[in-house]
C-alpha cells in the first residue's frame, strides 16, 4: 500500500536490529485470542499504545494490533528521527556561528552524514525499548502483528485469528501524501518515511512544501551542506501560523542559505541521467532547476484502507479520515477512533490525548469532548514556532475582541546572553479581561516555553496570575511574565495613577 | 550643516519639499504624462508614481513652483493617455477592467516586465486622478476635461471583477495566469482600495468585503504602545496621503478607542523605539535615525563586518520589530511621518542633514542608506538616484502637514465620503 520511492536504503544494521527487536521481534508469536476483548486497538502508534495502556491499567482485556513496527510514525519516520538529525544540524549551525558566541570556529566542520544517521538510529533503538512488544505484553496487552480487518460490527481478523471485541479503537495514523505532479513518481522522490533511509546527504535537494515538515528538513539538510531549494505554493511559509512567525522563519531559512521560492508551484519533473529536472511556475513565469533529490512534504493522508471499515459500519473519507463525533465515536457506536486517522491536527501528543479520551468514553461511560482539549503544537525549525489556543483571526471570526501582548526575545536577558534573541512571545487576550485565548512563541526553545501557556489556558489561569508567578531569572521563559507585566501596565489607568499619587502625597 | 541648523522649520520643509517635487518635473514624459519609477536610466513608468505625480501637480501650482496652467496641462496629458490607452488585458496592453499594469514603457505605455495588473498601484493612481479632478475646478476647457476624464476613469473600474469570486480583493491579475493566488493578509496600505471600491457608482464592492479583509487585523501591545500592527512604515502612510483619518473611526477603531491617524503616530513611535533598542546592533540607529519601510537596499549580499556576518537586501519591505532589517534606513519614510509625529520627523530630518550630509544631495533624500555597510562616508551605502514613490510621499505628506491641501481636497469628493461611510466609518470630518 505504501509506495516505496526511497532511492538508497541501507540502514545501519546493528541499530536497526535493536529497533526491530523491540518494535517487531522476528520471533514473535501472536497470542491465542481471548474469548472477547473489552477493547481492540488497531494500530500501535503513540495513540494506540496510549489507549491500550490506559485501558489495560484499568483492568480491561486489551488487544493491540500492528501491521508494521510498533511506535508508529513518531518513532520510526516522524518526530524521533527528525528531532535527532535536527539536533546534529543545530550543532553544525552553532559551530558555524562560534565567533558570534565568543568562540573559535573549529577548523573541521565537515559533515559526516553516516554519523548523523547512525546517531539517529541509535536513538530510535533506545527509545523503542519503552513500548517494545514485550513491555506491552508485560503490561497485560495482547500484542498481535498483522493486518487487521473488520469482519463484522463486533469482530475483526488478524493473521487468520478472529478477535471479538466489546469496543474498538482505530488508531492507524496517517502516511505521507502522494503529490500529483507529472513525472514525480517516475523520477523518484523522498517522503518523511524514506528520507531517514538516506545514506548520503544529497548535493542538491528540492523540498516541495513549506509546511512544518518541509521547513524543518530543508533547514537541517541545508546545515548538513546540501544546496536546498524550497518551493512553496503559498506566499508564506507555514500558512496556518501567524504572519510574523512565518516572516521570522523565512529570514532564518534565508540566512542558513536555503533558496526560497514562495508562491511557486512544481509543475513537472523529469529524470535526466543522474539528476532530476524540475519545472517551477510563479505567477505565470516558468523556470527549471536541476537537483539530485526531491523531498515531498505536502501533507498527510489518513490510513483508512484495507480494514473493511464498510463491513463494520464505520464511515470515512480517504482525505479527511474516519469520521468521529466530539466524543471520538465513529458511525459504529462500538468503535472509536483517535490520532492522525481522524484528527485535523496530526501530532503525536494530540493522538495520545485523543486516545485517552476515546478509551474513557468507550469503556467507562465517559463524556469527555475532543473540543475541550487544549492542544499546543510546535514546528522544530531554528527558531522553533509554537502555538496554543486561538489565533487572532479565529477570535475575530467569532467576534471575540482580542488584544495581543508581545515581547520580543531581544528584550529578554537570557535570550540575549544565549545569542538566541530572535523571535517573540505573543499572548492573545480577550479584550477587557485577562483571559488568555491563545499564544504564539517563536524562540529557539519555543516548544518548551509553550507548555506553561498550555497549562495556563487549560487551567483557566489569567494574565494577572501569570504576572504574579515568580519566574526564574534569567530564563527565556521570563518573556511570558514580561508579557503579563505589559498587560498589568495597561490596567494602570490615569484615574488609578492619580489615586496612587494622592495616596502617596497624603 | 549650518544651513539646516539656522533654517526655520518652514524653510527647511520648503527646501526638501520643493526638491522632491522636482523629481516629477524631471521624470515626466510630456507625450503621455507617464512618470518613471526611478531616476535610473531605462526605468519604466510606475502607475503608482503617476498617481503620486497627479497629486503633486496641485501642490506645485499652489506653492508657485509651476503655473496652474502647466500643472493642468501635465494632468490632462496624463488623463488622456490613461483614458485612451489599450484596456483589453492583452500581454502588451496598458490595463484591463479599468485597472493598470504595474509597470509601463515610458514611451509606448505598454506593459513591461510581464508585470501584474496591480490593484493597489491602480488605486494609488486613481487617488491621484481624483485629486487632480478635485483641484482643477475652474471652468476652462482644460480643467473641465480633466474633471470629466477623472470621473470616467473612476467609473469604469470593475471592482467586483477584482475580487475573483472571493470575499476580498485579489492583489493582482496577469494575462498569462489569471488572478495572483494570494490576497491581502493583515493590516496593509489597502484601506483606500476598499474605500474607493465601496463608493463606485458603477461596480461597487459589496459591503462585507472591507469587514472580511479586516478579519486578519491584529491589535498589539509592543514596547508598551498599543496599535494595529504592520511592520513597514509605508503601510501606515499610503492611504492617509489622501484620507484624513483624524477622529474618523470604523468599528474596530471605536472598540480600541483609537483611529488610524493615531495608529500611524504610534507606529512611528514603535519604529523609533526599535531603533533606540537596536537589537541587531546596526550602525547609526538611534532616537533620530530610524525608519524601516519598503525601499532600496544594498543588494542581496552577505558581508563580514566587525566579525559579524551581515546579510543585506535589495529593494525590500523592511519592518520593525519583526524584520526584515538589514540596517537600511528609509529617510523619506522618517520625514513622511511629519503629519503624525512632527516632533520626531523634524528631529530625524535635521539629524540626517548634519550626520549624513553626503546622503542628502541637493536637498533630496535617497530611497535608502545603510551606515553599517562600509562606504565612503558615515552614511555607508547610499541608494543611487531617486524613487518616485519616496519623492511623492515626501511632497504630499509635507503638504498635508503644512496646509492639509490633499486632505481638504478629498473631503470635498463624494466618493471618499461615501466609501468611508459604506465601510462603517463615522466621526471626524465625516460628521
Amino acid at each position: 500500500m505504501k509506495p516505496d520511492h526511497s532511492p538508497q536504503v541501507s540502514p545501519d544494521a546493528r541499530n536497526r536490529r535493536e529497533l526491530v527487536q523491540h518494535a517487531r521481534p522476528p520471533d514473535w508469536r501472536n497470542p491465542s485470542p481471548a474469548e472477547k476483548y473489552h477493547l481492540a486497538v488497531v494500530g500501535a502508534g503513540p495513540g494506540g499504545i496510549a489507549g491500550a495502556r490506559a485501558a489495560a491499567a484499568l483492568g480491561a482485556k486489551v488487544a493491540l494490533i500492528e501491521r508494521d513496527l510498533i511506535g508508529g510514525d513518531r518513532l520510526n519516520v516522524g518526530c524521533v528521527p527528525s528531532k535527532a538529525i535536527i539536533r546534529t544540524a543545530r550543532l553544525y549551525a552553532d559551530m558555524r556561528d562560534a565567533v558570534d558566541l565568543g568562540g573559535v570556529r573549529p577548523s573541521d566542520t565537515d559533515v559526516v552524514f553516516s554519523m548523523v544517521m547512525e546517531r539517529m538510529r541509535r536513538i530510535q533503538g533506545r527509545l523503542s525499548q519503552a513500548d517494545s512488544a514485550s513491555r506491552l505484553s508485560e503490561a497485560g496487552i495482547d500484542v498481535y502483528f498483522g493486518e487487521a480487518r473488520f469482519s463484522g460490527a463486533e469482530r475483526l481478523t488478524v493473521a487468520g485469528e478472529v478477535l471479538r471485541f466489546g469496543k474498538a479503537l482505530i488508531a492507524t495514523g496517517a502516511r505521507a501524501s502522494t503529490p500529483s505532479i507529472p513525472g514525480l513518481a517516475e523520477a523518484g522522490y523522498l517522503t518523511n518515511e524514506s528520507v531517514f533511509n538516506l545514506t548520503e546527504c544529497p548535493r542538491r535537494l528540492l523540498v516541495i512544501g513549506g509546511g512544518p515538515l518541509g521547513c524543518e528538513l530543508a533547514q537541517a539538510f541545508c546545515r548538513f551542506g546540501a544546496r536546498v531549494i524550497i518551493a512553496q505554493d503559498d506566499p508564506m511559509f507555514l500558512p496556518k501560523e501567524e504572519r510574523d512567525a512565518a516572516q521570522i522563519l523565512s529570514e532564518a531559512l534565508a540566512r542558513d542559505g536555503v533558496e526560497i521560492h514562495l508562491n511557486t508551484k512544481v509543475v513537472a519533473v523529469r529524470k535526466e541521467a543522474t539528476q532530476k529536472l524540475v519545472d517551477l511556475e510563479c505567477d505565470g513565469d516558468r523556470f527549471s532547476i536541476a537537483v539530485d533529490e526531491i523531498l515531498a512534504g505536502i501533507g498527510r493522508t489518513p490510513n483508512v484502507e484495507n480494514m473493511n471499515l464498510e463491513v463494520a459500519g464505520v464511515r470515512y473519507d480517504t482525505e479527511a479520515g474516519v469520521y468521529v463525533d466530539d466524543y471520538l465515536r465513529t458511525s459504529n457506536r462500538r468503535i472509536y477512533a483517535a490520532g492522525d486517522v481522524c484528527l485535523e491536527y496530526k501530532f503525536t501528543h494530540a493522538a495520545v490525548a485523543s486516545a485517552r479520551i476515546a478509551v474513557k468514553n468507550a469503556l467507562f461511560l465517559g463524556r469527555r469532548r475532543l473540543s475541550a482539549l487544549t492542544i499546543p503544537w510546535c514546528t522544530y525549525t531554528d527558531p522553533e514556532i509554537a502555538h496554543v489556543g486561538m489565533y487572532v483571526r479565529e477570535a475575530r471570526e467569532k467576534l471575540i475582541p482580542v488584544s495581543t501582548f508581545t515581547i520580543l526575545m531581544h528584550d529578554v536577558d537570557r535570550a540575549v546572553t544565549d545569542g538566541e534573541d530572535e523571535g517573540f512571545v505573543k499572548l492573545h487576550v480577550r479584550q477587557g479581561s485577562d483571559q488568555i485565548l491563545g499564544a504564539t512563541v517563536v524562540a529557539r526553545h519555543a516548544g518548551e516555553m509553550i507548555n506553561g501557556l498550555s497549562l495556563a489556558i487549560s487551567s483557566g489561569i489569567g494574565l494577572r496570575t501569570v504576572a504574579r508567578v515568580i519566574h526564574t531569572y534569567p530564563t527565556q521563559a521570563e518573556a511570558i511574565k514580561m508579557a503579563a507585566d505589559a498587560y498589568r501596565r495597561t490596567r494602570l489607568t490615569p484615574l488609578l495613577r492619580s489615586l496612587c499619587r494622592r495616596w502617596l502625597a497624603w | 550643516m549650518t544651513e539646516t541648523q539656522n533654517e526655520t522649520e518652514g524653510q527647511l520643509l520648503d527646501r526638501f519639499q520643493r526638491a522632491a517635487f522636482g523629481y516629477f518635473l524631471e521624470q515626466f514624459n510630456p507625450e503621455n504624462g507617464l512618470v518613471a519609477d526611478t531616476s535610473r536610466a531605462g526605468a519604466p513608468a510606475s502607475i503608482a508614481v503617476v498617481g503620486f505625480a497627479l497629486s503633486c501637480y496641485p501642490v506645485g501650482a499652489q506653492r508657485g513652483w509651476i503655473t496652474r496652467a502647466d500643472a493642468a496641462a501635465r494632468a490632462l496629458v496624463t488623463l488622456r493617455f490613461l483614458c485612451d490607452s489599450r484596456q483589453d488585458g492583452q500581454a502588451e496592453a496598458t490595463g484591463y477592467k479599468g485597472f493598470y499594469f504595474h509597470f509601463l514603457d515610458m514611451k509606448t505605455g505598454k506593459r513591461v516586465w510581464e508585470s501584474e495588473l496591480s490593484l493597489i498601484d491602480s488605486t494609488l493612481l486613481l487617488a491621484g486622478v481624483l485629486t487632480a479632478g478635485l483641484y482643477f475646478s475652474e471652468q476652462t476647457p482644460c480643467e473641465i476635461e480633466i474633471r470629466a476624464r477623472a470621473d470616467a476613469l473612476y467609473r469604469r473600474i470593475d471592482w467586483q471583477w477584482a475580487r475573483g469570486g472571493a470575499a476580498t480583493l485579489r492583489q493582482g491579475w496577469k494575462p498569462e495566469s489569471g488572478f495572483l493566488h494570494y490576497g491581502w493578509d493583515g493590516y496593509s496600505e489597502a484601506t483606500i482600495l476598499y474605500v474607493l471600491g465601496l463608493a463606485s457608482p458603477s461596480h461597487p464592492l459589496p459591503h462585507g468585503s472591507f469587514q472580511a479583509w479586516k478579519v486578519t487585523y491584529q491589535w498589539e501591545n509592543i514596547y508598551d504602545y498599543e496599535l494595529l500592527y504592520a511592520g513597514p512604515l509605508f503601510i501606515h502612510y499610503f492611504s492617509q496621503i489622501w484620507i484624513d483619518f483624524d477622529g474618523v473611526r470604523d468599528r474596530f477603531m471605536r472598540a480600541k478607542d483609537s483611529d488610524y491617524f493615531e495608529n500611524s503616530r504610534r507606529a512611528v513611535y514603535v519604529q523609533r523605539e526599535y531603533a533606540r533598542r537596536n537589537p541587531h546592533g546596526f550602525e547609526g540607529y538611534g532616537s533620530d535615525c530610524w525608519g524601516l519601510s519598503a525601499n532600496d537596499g544594498p543588494g542581496g549580499k552577505t558581508l563580514k563586518i566587525a566579525g559579524l556576518e551581515r546579510r543585506f537586501l535589495g529593494y525590500a519591505a523592511r519592518g520593525a520589530p519583526y524584520g526584515p532589517d538589514d540596517g537600511t534606513i528609509s529617510p523619506c519614510a522618517a520625514l513622511a511621518s511629519l503629519p503624525f509625529a512632527p516632533e520626531l520627523a523634524l528631529s530625524a530630518l535635521r539629524h540626517f542633514c548634519t550626520r549624513y550630509p553626503e546622503m542628502v544631495r541637493e536637498s533630496r533624500l535617497p530611497s535608502g542608506f545603510n551606515p553599517t555597510w562600509p562606504g565612503r562616508g558615515p552614511a555607508g551605502w547610499v541608494s543611487d538616484g531617486y524613487f518616485g514613490l519616496d519623492q511623492g510621499l515626501v511632497v504630499l505628506m509635507i503638504e498635508n502637514y503644512r496646509s492639509r491641501l490633499i486632505w481638504n481636497l478629498t473631503r470635498r469628493c463624494p466618493y471618499f465620503g461615501s466609501g468611508l461611510r459604506r465601510a462603517g466609518f463615522t466621526g471626524g470630518w465625516l460628521s
